[in-house]
């Protein structure tokens, strides 16, 4: 089998994730691929802490912290910048979290996607305001429990389908990504390397702490959520053409393989499981009747 | 030779960017404001400013944009007014923070609600503890040339803090006035390009903003602190050098007959304007009257404050804003000015003209024999309807 990720690593040893931290082992594949020649920025998110205080950093390419809302729009403004006074060859790349995507900082990210802003976006979804002690976000799914939806009050309304209001820009690029598959997360970098405007990418982010699940289980959990078809690996071409990636069978798994290895839906009773699993068949049928229409 | 144009304030700003050659405009419309970003849009489309504009969905992505750009060495600029500045507050904050030297043009109009449109200075006034300095402007020619100057110190890396340049809404904005132009490239020579310190680079990462302990913090609001205190030198050369290259004489304030003057009017912006007529009248008639305009009002212009008000014998202070429960603004500072000072002649502080009612030459005579009448207050309203 040939090695596709390169090997240069650009994310130092000793930053300050927890143990198993799927928004960590993100951030190593895609600055691999994407390479020095990037700027990032970061809005409040875990990374604003993974990356270390002043004066460190875990990063070996320049960083901008920015406010909770602004990811989007501050790396619009930095490559607007690059395009005047420096390489308009270099990425800029706004890396946010799910609360910082789903939910705070939704308007501008639909700013610089309607724009075509020529940059990348990436969401580490890991389902909840974790860094802040895990509250519910827009991207927590129904059924599971936070801070803020115990467990006689779970989350009562679906996960927001960032996918759906991507694809409704019209970009050119929308990708979902996961750590457990990291040679079609590459690939889909390169790929999107050589597309001129805006790309966002959905990546499947599994948090030990806030999933009240164990550390060594991070790869298994974000294996599962493709092999259930909870979280399919696609591509959608200018909103309109969609890829579905993984996995190769229709059939899935089941939905328990899944959460049972995770404490925030341990509450979920049986019927919960069916609806549960009655809302991911139904989602994955209408994405593949999306993939037929628009082949 | 210089070029002579009639143009209204709002222009007078967009000018300003094009003089000041920017590489990057991130900007969203709001009424009074839109003609500067329209002609912007405009000379950008047509090749007469080489720039990037960024349209953007509101002020708060408009000043988040210009950080952003600013942080990789580009030279930007935005405008907005009012509810825009205020949406923008915490990224105000961040833009002095991250030490990114944007130039912004705020046309001064009332907060809502109700809606309103017209001009007070309340909207930038509230704005004044987020680090920005602040410029004054009361005619078309100032607005066009304090754009420029305003980049000069922004970029200035013993101040590399960013600046706003203010007019009123109407008065200026949309009045039209004569306006000297620049040479573009005698303005370059007094503007050379942005070359900041430290920037977003591949070549050389660095990160920004990282979180930061209570061991560092505190130094680094203290830096920002003596960033203000080293702009007022810094403001003086800047001003200096805009003379000798163009004619023009700005200070840190205006004085207008303040050196005999017994009664001293402060006001800002075109309200101050009008008092210079008022200070004719009442000299014509032997009232030994004064004005003093606060061109900056960040940093607060102790030093020059002080000199003129040293002598006067009534200081009387206009303010075109409010800080509810307290009073004019322009009056607090007045007055924390003078306390330590040897002269303590009486302060009165006059409200007039909020939400953008006319302050007529009326107005300010009639603040002057109030001044006589009264015994100092902290706050006189003017013209209330009973």
């Amino acid at each position: 089998m040939k090695y596709t990720i390169p090997k240069e690593e650009l994310v130092h040893p000793g930053h300050l994730a927890c143990q198993g931290c799927g928004g960590a082992l993100a951030m190593r594949i895609m600055l691999k691929t994407l390479g020095k020649n990037t700027i990032l920025t970061f809005p409040a998110c875990c990374w604003s802490v993974i990356d270390g205080p002043f004066p460190y950093s875990a990063v070996k390419v320049p960083l901008f912290h920015t406010a909770f809302e602004t990811a989007a729009v501050v790396a619009s403004g930095i490559k607007a910048a690059l395009n005047r006074v420096g390489d308009p060859k270099t990425n800029s790349v706004a890396w946010a979290g799910d609360g910082g995507t789903f939910d705070i900082g939704i308007q501008a990210l639909s700013g610089s996607a309607e724009r075509n802003d020529d940059m990348f976006y990436f969401v580490y979804d890991n389902e909840a305001y974790m860094n802040t002690g895990i509250q519910r976000s827009s991207a927590t799914p129904k059924g599971a429990w936070t801070t803020t939806t115990p467990v006689n009050h779970p989350k009562a309304t679906p996960k927001k389908d960032i996918l759906a209001i991507m694809a409704a820009h019209k970009i050119p690029y929308i990708a979902t990504a996961s750590i457990a598959y990291p040679e079609d997360f590459t690939r889909k970098l390169e790929k999107a390397k050589e597309i001129k405007g805006f790309k966002f990418f959905h990546i499947f982010a599994p948090c030990p702490p806030g999933w009240r699940a164990n550390p060594k289980d991070t790869i298994t959990l974000a294996k599962l959520a493709v092999e259930t078809k909870l979280f399919p690996l696609l591509e959608i071409e200018d909103g309109e053409k969609y890829t579905i990636n993984l996995p190769k069978k229709d059939k899935g798994k089941p939905i328990e393989d899944y959460l049972k290895l995770q404490g925030r839906f341990k509450h979920l009773k049986e019927n919960d499981i069916k609806e549960m699993q009655t809302f991911i068949d139904k989602k994955y049928n209408r994405l593949k009747i999306l993939e037929e229409i628009s082949q | 030779m210089s070029k002579q144009k009639v143009m209204m304030g709002n222009h007078a700003l967009s000018y300003g960017a094009v003089v000041s050659k920017v590489n990057v405009i991130s900007a969203y419309p709001i009424t009074p404001q839109t003609q500067v970003v329209e002609l912007l849009s405009e000379l950008c489309s047509n090749g007469a400013l080489d720039s990037e504009f960024i349209k953007v969905e509101s002020e708060h992505s408009a000043m988040a944009a210009c950080i952003g750009a600013s942080a990789v060495g580009a030279r930007t600029f935005t405008a907005t007014s009012a509810q825009g500045l205020a949406l923008m507050h915490e990224m105000l904050h961040w833009a002095v923070g991250a030490r990114t030297p944007v130039v912004m043009g705020n046309i001064n109009r009332s907060m809502g609600p109700p809606w309103t449109i017209w001009s007070e200075q309340t909207d930038s006034l509230s704005q004044r503890d987020t680090g920005w300095l602040q410029i004054y402007a009361s005619s078309n020619q100032e607005v066009y040339d304090s754009v420029p100057i305003a980049f000069k110190i922004a970029e200035h890396k013993k101040v590399q803090l960013p600046v706003m340049v203010v007019l009123d809404a109407f008065f200026l904005s949309h009045t039209s006035e004569n306006v000297m132009m620049m040479d573009l490239d005698k303005a370059e020579t007094y503007l050379p390009k942005y070359k900041p310190k430290h920037k977003l680079d591949v070549n050389e990462p660095y990160t920004f903003g990282a979180l930061t302990t209570p061991e560092w913090y505190y130094e680094l609001r203290y830096k920002i602190q003596k960033a203000h205190e080293n702009a007022i030198s810094v403001i003086e050369e800047a001003q200096s050098e805009f003379k000798d290259m163009f004619g023009r004489e700005y200070g840190l304030v205006e004085e207008y007959k303040t050196a005999d003057a017994d009664t001293i009017l402060v006001a800002i912006s075109t309200a101050a304007s009008t008092a210079k007529d008022t200070v004719d009248e009442l000299r014509e008639k032997g009232v030994k009257a004064g004005l003093l305009r606060l061109r900056f009002v960040r940093p607060f212009p102790f030093k020059k404050v002080r000199e003129v008000l040293s002598s006067a014998k009534k200081i009387l202070v206009l303010d075109r804003n409010l800080s509810p429960g307290i009073g004019g603004i322009i009056f607090q500072e007045i007055k924390s000015a003078m306390y330590n000072e040897s002269n303590k002649a009486p302060i009165y502080g006059f409200i007039a003209g909020l939400g953008g009612r006319d302050i007529t030459t009326e107005t300010i005579h009639n603040i002057f024999e109030e001044a006589e009448k009264q015994d100092p207050k902290n706050i006189i309203w003017m013209e209330v309807k009973a």
